[in-house]
């Protein structure tokens, strides 16, 4: 159980400095456009990793961390600012998004003096990493973690399937996916591009524990992946999400997958999010 | 040890079983050594490797695009990494993730790529590697080695072992394999070696080419008193630059022989070098045509592409003849 109201206050109160923090990004990067909707509709899965399950001290470089991989790199608005609450990036750093010269570009580039575990933005090669890693800690006899993000969009990619695979062939168990399953991605729904049909069942397939949940929910998402730690499989926390979620002006609508944040709207959404 | 038993036996049992026997010796260096395969254990030699180093030995399946990211995430922690399949499947079909895992994040990896160039000429163009070096060497800090026998191997593995960078090693040839070198010698990354010295001209050859760019130099001067330097640039990427150019800079023509697509492999990266000097000379490439052509065996490709001695000497003389 989670200790109690206040603890998932906190974590609330995490998602919504995420939030903030993307906002403020998606408006410095002005013409240069940002993509807001799938970062946004993973700030209450990252706040739970971050605040009860990823282990990490002062030093980024620290050997005894977890490991985080944002396979879907493009939603590295909301990696940089959980990257900015952990005290990895400062606030003259967030707001060089995407500016000539920066370190965060519109995709991560491995830096792990600042955290940023490996560069990411082609999709489908997040969890094959992660499988060598895991192999490693393995061969170690090590027992840290191995948290892997991936969108549904990306599960396009025949690589994921390579990996999945190779995931349940190896029973890395050290291994969480959390697919962000909102149910778009870039130029449409999924049913429109590419149908995925049944996920779960065909996660079940390959030998990987599956649990479907409301990727909103802080109980819920904290209850599941702590559940995952006592289960000897590769996991997959398939996360139901809403595109966008956190601003009625960006849920479900596509268009802000990648879009340019006006002063106007920026101010809206802020004026919202602060009232939650 | 390398003794001249060994490098008998190298010869004798090709690339591809001498760096198998290559990885029994590479893990008493390292124990944390990891050797991946793509389903191709006995191709790359390394039946015994995986029998007595099962801690140190991942088959992947036949999946090779999670074999370059498994390679990465190993070698983030700090292991060294060899991966093994097929030239083609090595680099073609796992390209971007070549790219991403280990140009862009500079993920230490040692890819080997087994039977490369058309050694597997019966089977056909989806398992023969032409065009592996232009692709390599274009991907920034992917190193790009093509040794020039199996002791070479031998060396060139030993020396990637101890190596900061991603690397591409190369594998061209057969068994019973010809050698270049009697005995063991100096082997630098990045440094050409000069096999044979001569003033009318010089020779670039890499991998399988180098035995016949030596024995065709040592005819023609025997025969026609022409009397070529044979330089083996095994380390096609980084290019030895320096040493290149002042070799083209005492040569009054080059010629670059390669077991590869005249477009982007060895001759490329000479021309490279050559066309940026104040005085460029003439230069012959020698490789196979831009086509997907004749299939079949290794030698009779090799007659029919001009990669075999005599058809490697009649061009040589040729461009002597004209003058």
């Amino acid at each position: 159980m989670l200790e109690g109201e206040k603890k998932i206050d906190e974590i609330k109160d995490l998602s919504k400095k995420i939030r903030l923090n993307i906002l403020k990004m998606a408006l410095e990067a002005g013409a240069s456009s940002a993509h807001i909707g799938g970062a946004f509709s993973l700030a209450d899965i990252v706040a739970t990793l971050y605040s009860s399950f990823i282990n990490f001290s002062e030093n980024p470089e620290d050997p005894n961390r977890d490991r985080f991989i944002l396979s879907k790199g493009h939603a590295c608005l909301v990696y940089y600012s959980i990257l900015k609450e952990i005290g990895y990036l400062s606030d003259q750093e967030l707001l060089s998004f995407e500016k000539t010269g920066s370190i965060l570009l519109g995709h991560p580039v491995k830096n792990l003096k600042k955290g940023i575990e490996f560069s990411t933005g082609s999709l489908g090669m997040g969890l094959s990493i992660a499988n060598g890693i895991a192999l490693s800690f393995k061969k170690k006899k090590v027992s840290n973690r191995i948290y892997v993000v991936m969108g549904d969009g990306e599960l396009n990619e025949g690589s994921v399937w390579e990996a999945m695979m190779s995931c349940a062939h190896f029973e890395l168990d050290n291994i969480n996916i959390i697919i962000d399953k909102n149910g778009y991605q870039q130029t449409g729904t999924n049913n429109e591009i590419l149908r995925m049909f049944d996920l779960e069942k065909k996660l079940n397939s390959f030998n990987l524990h599956t649990e479907s949940i409301n990727g909103h929910s802080i109980n819920e998402i904290y209850e599941t992946l702590k559940k995952f730690k006592e289960i000897k499989k590769p996991c997959v926390l398939i996360a139901n999400t809403i595109k966008g979620k956190g601003f009625s002006g960006f849920e479900n609508d596509n268009a802000w997958h990648h879009k340019v944040l006006t002063k106007k709207i920026y101010e809206d959404a802020l004026i919202e999010i602060n009232k939650k | 040890m390398i003794n001249s038993a060994k490098i008998k036996l190298f010869s004798t049992i090709g690339p591809r079983a001498s760096f198998g026997m290559t990885c029994l010796e590479l893990i008493k260096e390292d124990p944390n050594l990891i050797v991946i395969t793509a389903d191709v254990s006995t191709s790359a030699g390394l039946d015994r490797f995986k029998k007595n180093h099962k801690d140190n030995y991942i088959d992947v399946g036949i999946a090779e695009q999670n074999m370059i990211g498994i390679a990465a995430g190993l070698a983030s922690e700090g292991h060294n990494v060899f991966t093994t399949t097929f030239s083609p499947f090595q680099t073609l079909r796992c390209c971007e993730q070549i790219k991403v895992n280990l140009g862009y994040m500079k993920n230490k990896v040692v890819m080997v790529g087994l039977a490369s160039g058309i050694v597997l000429g019966t089977l056909g163009y989806t398992h023969c590697s032409i065009e592996d070096i232009s692709i390599m060497r274009s991907i920034p800090n992917i190193t790009v080695i093509n040794p020039a026998d199996c002791l070479e191997v031998y060396k060139a593995a030993f020396a990637l072992l101890k190596y900061d960078k991603p690397a591409y090693l190369r594998l061209t040839g057969t068994t019973n394999s010809p050698q270049v070198y009697e005995k063991d010698y100096d082997f630098k990354i990045g440094k050409s070696i000069t096999i044979k010295k001569g003033e009318m001209g010089t020779i670039f050859c890499t991998g399988s080419m180098v035995h016949p760019s030596l024995m065709v130099a040592n005819k023609l001067y025997i025969d026609q008193k022409i009397d070529l330097q044979v330089v083996n640039v095994h380390t096609i990427k980084p290019l030895d630059v320096i040493e290149i150019s002042s070799h083209i800079k005492n040569s009054k023509k080059i010629f670059t022989i390669e077991e590869h697509s005249i477009i982007g492999g060895l001759g490329s990266a000479i021309s490279e070098v050559n066309s940026s000097l104040a005085n460029p000379v003439n230069q012959t490439f020698i490789g196979l045509p831009d086509d997907y052509g004749k299939s079949g065996e290794y030698e009779d490709l090799k007659v029919e592409y001009g990669l075999n001695e005599e058809s490697i000497y009649r061009k040589i003389y040729e461009t002597f003849k004209i003058e």
